[in-house]
């Protein structure tokens, strides 16, 4: 850890960045995000397996505007979120520093490239507990899978937290706050809130980097990453395209291949 | 007792099923008169969205057709399309969506004959499923029984 706080520090006093995002202890051992503005604040900061967090969700803060160069301590799914938003042209090569802890040692990208590279070597196999958990409700008849996912969403609050949480739901303006016409109706119905999940799901098919934000957000624990994760499987298993591994627009619902197979079209 | 007409919103594109359709009607064939044609400029501008908020306001059941691969008047959009449509049916599948009442097909702008059988399936497989309930049931769940959730 003292590599990685002298490491920070440094790049502190040479005047290369003046705000660092990392973590630091939080009351309940977790990894909390923190914000550095000065190296004396360093002693605090710290990288563990409980630093899980994505915090590429703060870069597009207007409050971080002021800053001129920002360095990033990035787990595996921010490493990811990361190249997913400059597939999407929302960050540019070179503008943040991103450090991050493997095998105990502090590694620095010198970019994109560097990071895809890293991704791509260490790409970890879907959870088998949440596969065996997606199985199950898929093996359910129509019936009772509604009437599962029913159950599940009628207990959302509609707080949206799964969306602040999410480094890829970036839009200044959201479909659900689009009043004129109401896409989604606004009180927690349960109508309302199959359409929020509907939609949420939709618009992370084929961007979401699974690193599981959404779901740990969630007050009412609602699985709603599993939503997301079996959209992913399906893009990957039709189309071949793994969201957030590769730094060039690679976007699986604005590519198409003539040959795309289906089998419900008459 | 009367039966069961069923409500059907058909999202067409302009260029093949419309046309399709407009050839059905001057070809004088006839078919059932359930249905309900959107307009619109390409199946690439079929959002999702549309198809659920059919199915709120009352709609039984749902067609979208457009131009057959390769036939798009702008090159692509049908491509694009059949990729959402791809992935939207998967989430469908895992919510346990009515998928019965949701229709999907290629009719060109020659096929006005294809277009007449379609809706007559159509109306014929949703009259045997009768009336669409499931999502006005959804919109009952509401502040009450979260009131029940929380014990209040």
């Amino acid at each position: 850890m003292s590599d990685l706080i002298n490491k920070t520090s440094q790049f502190f006093s040479s005047g290369i960045i003046d705000l660092f995002i990392g973590y630091k202890k939080g009351r309940l051992g977790e990894g909390k995000p923190a914000f550095f503005t000065k190296p004396d604040q360093l002693s605090e900061l710290i990288f563990d397996e409980n630093c899980i967090v994505n915090l590429a969700v703060y870069l597009r803060k207007p409050e971080l505007k002021k800053y001129s160069k920002i360095g990033i301590l990035a787990n595996f799914g921010t490493l990811r979120a990361l190249l997913q938003l400059a597939a999407e042209n929302q960050i540019t090569d070179g503008q943040y520093l991103i450090l991050t802890v493997a095998d105990g040692k502090v590694l620095e990208f010198a970019n994109l490239k560097a990071i895809e590279e890293y991704v791509a070597n260490n790409l970890p196999k879907p959870n088998p507990e949440r596969l065996a958990l997606l199985k199950e409700i898929e093996s359910k008849s129509r019936e009772e899978r509604w009437d599962f996912w029913t159950r599940e969403l009628s207990s959302c609050i509609r707080c949206y937290a799964c969306r602040a949480a999410c480094p890829l739901c970036y839009c200044e303006q959201c479909l659900v706050e689009c009043n004129q016409p109401q896409w989604v109706g606004v009180p927690p119905t349960g109508l309302g809130n199959l359409e929020w999940h509907i939609v949420r799901a939709m618009h992370l098919a084929g961007r979401c980097i699974s690193c599981g934000e959404c779901e740990a957000a969630c007050p009412m624990e609602i699985p709603l990453g599993l939503l997301t994760q079996k959209l992913n499987m399906t893009i990957i298993s039709n189309f071949g395209q793994i969201p957030g591994t590769k730094r060039e627009p690679d976007y699986a619902l604005s590519t198409f291949k003539v040959d795309d197979k289906e089998n419900f079209i008459r | 007792m009367q039966e069961f007409e069923p409500k059907i919103v058909a999202f067409v594109c302009n260029w093949c099923t419309y046309a399709g359709a407009d050839l059905a009607g001057t070809s004088r064939i006839k078919y059932a008169t359930n249905v309900r044609i959107v307009r619109f400029p390409c199946t690439g501008r079929i959002d999702y969205m549309l198809i659920l908020k059919a199915f709120q306001n009352g709609a039984d059941g749902v067609i979208v057709s457009g131009c057959h691969p390769n036939d798009c008047h702008y090159t692509s959009g049908n491509f694009h399309a059949r990729r959402r449509w791809i992935v939207f049916n998967e989430l469908l599948e895992l919510l346990g969506f009515d998928k019965r009442r949701l229709f999907f097909s290629w009719v060109s702008a020659a096929e006005g004959a294809k277009w007449a059988n379609l809706v007559n399936e159509v109306v014929t497989e949703v009259r045997k499923l009768g009336p669409y309930t499931e999502y006005e049931k959804l919109s009952k769940i509401n502040v009450n029984s979260i009131g029940e959730l929380c014990n209040v």
